[in-house]
C-alpha cells in the first residue's frame, strides 16, 4: 500500500514543490497556515489539478501530466475529512454514512453502515442531522462517511482546530484507533506541532511549499535539519553559530562556547535548544566535570497552569538591560523551590539536546 | 360569464413554469463555476427578458416564429405553425418568465457550500446525482421561491403574449388579455371581475410563498444553515 506524490502546482504566493512517498504508517503534515498544505491534500484528492507531475496510489496512476491521465475524484477512492466536517445538513447521520454505498444493494448498505456507526461509537445517533451533534460527533460521522467507501487512502485536513480543547483528546483517540485498523497510507495536515507528533509516524513539514523536512518524526523533532523546521517544530532557542578549531561552537546570540554530543554538520552556522531540554542545576555537585554550564540570570518570567517560562541571558549586562537570550521552561514544582535562590543560577546545555544545523 | 380566460391562464403559466423550471435550473447549473466574458455574456442575454419592454420580447418572437422566421420555417416543414396559437401565450410567457427562475436558483446554488459537494465527489458521486442529492436539496427553498415568481410573472404576462398569440378567445385570450379588450369594449364590469381574479390569486401566491420562506427558515435552522 503505497501513495506516491510528486506534483508542483502555482499559488498565488509561491509554487507547491512536493514529492513524497507514504504507506501504511500515518503521515503528518506539518506547516505554518498558507504552507500549502490543504492544497497538497486537494490535489491528492482529485479537487485541484498539479500543474506537472504524478500522483500513485498502490499500482493505479491517479494523475500523470506526462502521460495527460487525470483520473476523476469520485474514482480514486480517497477518503478525505474536511476541516468542517462538510457533512450533509439535510441527511441524518445514517444517510451521510451510507451516501458513498449508493451502488450496494439496500441491505448491504445497512448491514455497512451499521458496522461503521459502531466503529465510530455513533451509536444512538442515527436518526440525527448533523445540526443535532456535538463536533466531536461530527467529526466522527464524517470519518465513518469517509471510510464507507473502503478507500485505499485517507486525508485528514486539520481533523482537530474546529474542536474544543476537552474534545480533542477523545477524538485523537478515535484517530489513532482508526489509524491503527486502517494500514494504508493516511496523511493528516495540520499547523499543530503536538498533533503532527502524536498522529503520525512520519513527519513532513512544508514550508512555502517545499519539503523542508520529511522522515521518521523522532528523528526530525530530535535533530531539525534547518532552522526552519527547527522552528516549526517547536524550537524557541535558535542563535548563529560558528565552529571552532577545538570541535566546540560558538553560540553568537548565547555568548557561549558549546560542546555538542552529535557530531555537528559540516558547516555549522545555527545551534537550537528546546526549551524544555534547558536544565538548572540545584548544588554544586551536579556539576563535576560536565561541559556547557554557565552562569545565567533571569529576565522575566511567564506562567501557564503548569509550567513557568524563563526568559534568560548568559550575560549579566544583557540581562540588566532587559535581553533575554534563551527561553527555558520548568515544572512548577522545580520553580518553587528555586525561584527565591539569589542570581546568577547554574544552567546547562547538555550537549545530547543541542543540535547544529546548516543555515 | 366565460371562464375560459382562467383556465387558459392557469394553463399557460403552469406549462411555462414547468418549462421553465428545468430550463433555469439547467442553465443556473451550467453557469456554476464558471466565470469570464463567454459566462458574462450568456448571462445578459438570460437576464434580457427581464429588462426589455415585452412588447420588444413579443416582437423578437414573432420575427423568430413568423412564417420566415428560422424557427417558423423549420416547425412548418413538420406542419406546424406557432403564431396566434395556444403553445405561442406558452412561448411567451417562458420567454418573460425565465430570468427570475434563473437568477434566483443561481442564487440559491451559489450559497451551497462548495466543500460538500467536494465531499460528495470523494465519495464516489456522479456530477448528476451530486445536483440531485446534494445541491438540489440544499438549494430547493431558493429554487421554489423562483418558481412561485416565475408562475406569478407568467400569468401576468400580456404585452408579448398579444404579440406573439393574439387575442382569440377561447384559445389564446388570457386573462390580461380579456381585462385588455374588456375596458377598450367598455365592459367595465366584465374588466373589475377579472382584475378581482387575477388579484385574489397573486395574494395567495406571495403570501403562501412568504409563509413558506418563514417556514423554511427554520427548518433551515435544524440543519445549522444560515
Amino acid at each position: 500500500m503505497t501513495l506516491e506524490v510528486q506534483i508542483e502546482k502555482k499559488l498565488a504566493d509561491f509554487t507547491l514543490d512536493v514529492a513524497f512517498r507514504a504507506t501504511e504508517t500515518p503521515l503528518s503534515i506539518l506547516g505554518a497556515s498558507g504552507a500549502g498544505k490543504s492544497m497538497l491534500l486537494r490535489c491528492i484528492a482529485g479537487l485541484e489539478k498539479p500543474g506537472r507531475g504524478r500522483i500513485t496510489l498502490n499500482d493505479r496512476i491517479l494523475f500523470d501530466s506526462a502521460q495527460r491521465v487525470g483520473i476523476p475524484a469520485r474514482e480514486r477512492r480517497i477518503g478525505m475529512l474536511f476541516q468542517h466536517y462538510a457533512l450533509f445538513p439535510h441527511r441524518t447521520v445514517a444517510q451521510n454514512i451510507a451516501f458513498g454505498l449508493h451502488d450496494l444493494p439496500h441491505d448491504e448498505q445497512s448491514t455497512r453502515t451499521a458496522a461503521l456507526v459502531s466503529r465510530t461509537h455513533l451509536a444512538g445517533l442515527e436518526q440525527r442531522y448533523p445540526r443535532e451533534l456535538s463536533g466531536g460527533e461530527q467529526q466522527r460521522t464524517a470519518l465513518a462517511r469517509a471510510l464507507a467507501i473502503q478507500p485505499e487512502a485517507l486525508l485528514l485536513d486539520e481533523p482537530l482546530s474546529a474542536l474544543d480543547t476537552h474534545l480533542r483528546g477523545q477524538v485523537e483517540a478515535q484517530l489513532q484507533e482508526t489509524f491503527a485498523s486502517f494500514r494504508r497510507p493516511a496523511l493528516l495536515v495540520t499547523h499543530n506541532m503536538e498533533e503532527a507528533y502524536r498522529l503520525g509516524e512520519q513527519l513532513l513539514v512544508l514550508a512555502c511549499g517545499r519539503v523542508a523536512a520529511f522522515g521518521p518524526k523522532e528523528e526530525i523533532f530530535r535533530r531539525p535539519p534547518s532552522s526552519e523546521v527547527a522552528r516549526l517544530t517547536g524550537c524557541k532557542n535558535i542563535s548563529r553559530a560558528q565552529a571552532n578549531p577545538d570541535g566546540t561552537l560558538q553560540a553568537l546570540d548565547w555568548n557561549c562556547q558549546l560542546r555538542l554530543a552529535h557530531p555537528p554538520v559540516a558547516a555549522p552556522k545555527s545551534i537550537g535548544i528546546r526549551a524544555h531540554h534547558i536544565d538548572f542545576l540545584e548544588n554544586a555537585s551536579e556539576e563535576a566535570g560536565e561541559p556547557n554550564i554557565f552562569p545565567c540570570w533571569i529576565v522575566r518570567t511567564s506562567e501557564t497552569p503548569f509550567r513557568i517560562t524563563l526568559f534568560l541571558s548568559l550575560d549579566p549586562a544583557r540581562a540588566a538591560a532587559g535581553g533575554a537570550d534563551l527561553q527555558a521552561e520548568m515544572f512548577k514544582e522545580k520553580w518553587e523551590r528555586f525561584c527565591d535562590r539569589p542570581q546568577p543560577w547554574r544552567v546547562r546545555l547538555a550537549p545530547e539536546s543541542l543540535f547544529a544545523m546548516p543555515d | 360569464m366565460d371562464w375560459s380566460p382562467l383556465l387558459i391562464s392557469l394553463a399557460t403559466s403552469l406549462a411555462a413554469t414547468a418549462v421553465t423550471l428545468v430550463a433555469g435550473l439547467a442553465a443556473a447549473a451550467w453557469r456554476q463555476n464558471r466565470a469570464g466574458a463567454v459566462a458574462a455574456f450568456v448571462d445578459g442575454i438570460f437576464i434580457l427578458p427581464l429588462v426589455l419592454p415585452p412588447t420588444v420580447v413579443g416582437f423578437l418572437l414573432l420575427l423568430l416564429f413568423g412564417r420566415n422566421g428560422p424557427l417558423g420555417k423549420l416547425l412548418l416543414q413538420f406542419g406546424a405553425t406557432v403564431v396566434f396559437s395556444w403553445p405561442a401565450t406558452v412561448i411567451a410567457a417562458t420567454v418573460v418568465a425565465f430570468p427570475l427562475m434563473y437568477i434566483t436558483a443561481r442564487a440559491a446554488l451559489e450559497q451551497v457550500d462548495p466543500h460538500q459537494l467536494q465531499a460528495a465527489r470523494t465519495l464516489g458521486a456522479s456530477e448528476v446525482r451530486i445536483f440531485r442529492e446534494v445541491a438540489l436539496p440544499l438549494a430547493w427553498p431558493g429554487v421554489l421561491a423562483g418558481t412561485i415568481l416565475s408562475f406569478a410573472r407568467a400569468l401576468g404576462e400580456f404585452g408579448a403574449t398579444l404579440m406573439l398569440a393574439g387575442n382569440i378567445p377561447g384559445k389564446t385570450e388570457t386573462i390580461p388579455i380579456a381585462i385588455y379588450f374588456a375596458v377598450e369594449a367598455n365592459e367595465i364590469q366584465r374588466a373589475m371581475a377579472w382584475c378581482a381574479v387575477d388579484v385574489s390569486i397573486s395574494i395567495v401566491l406571495l403570501g403562501g410563498l412568504y409563509y413558506w420562506t418563514y417556514a423554511q427558515r427554520l427548518r433551515r435552522e435544524r440543519w445549522g444553515q444560515h
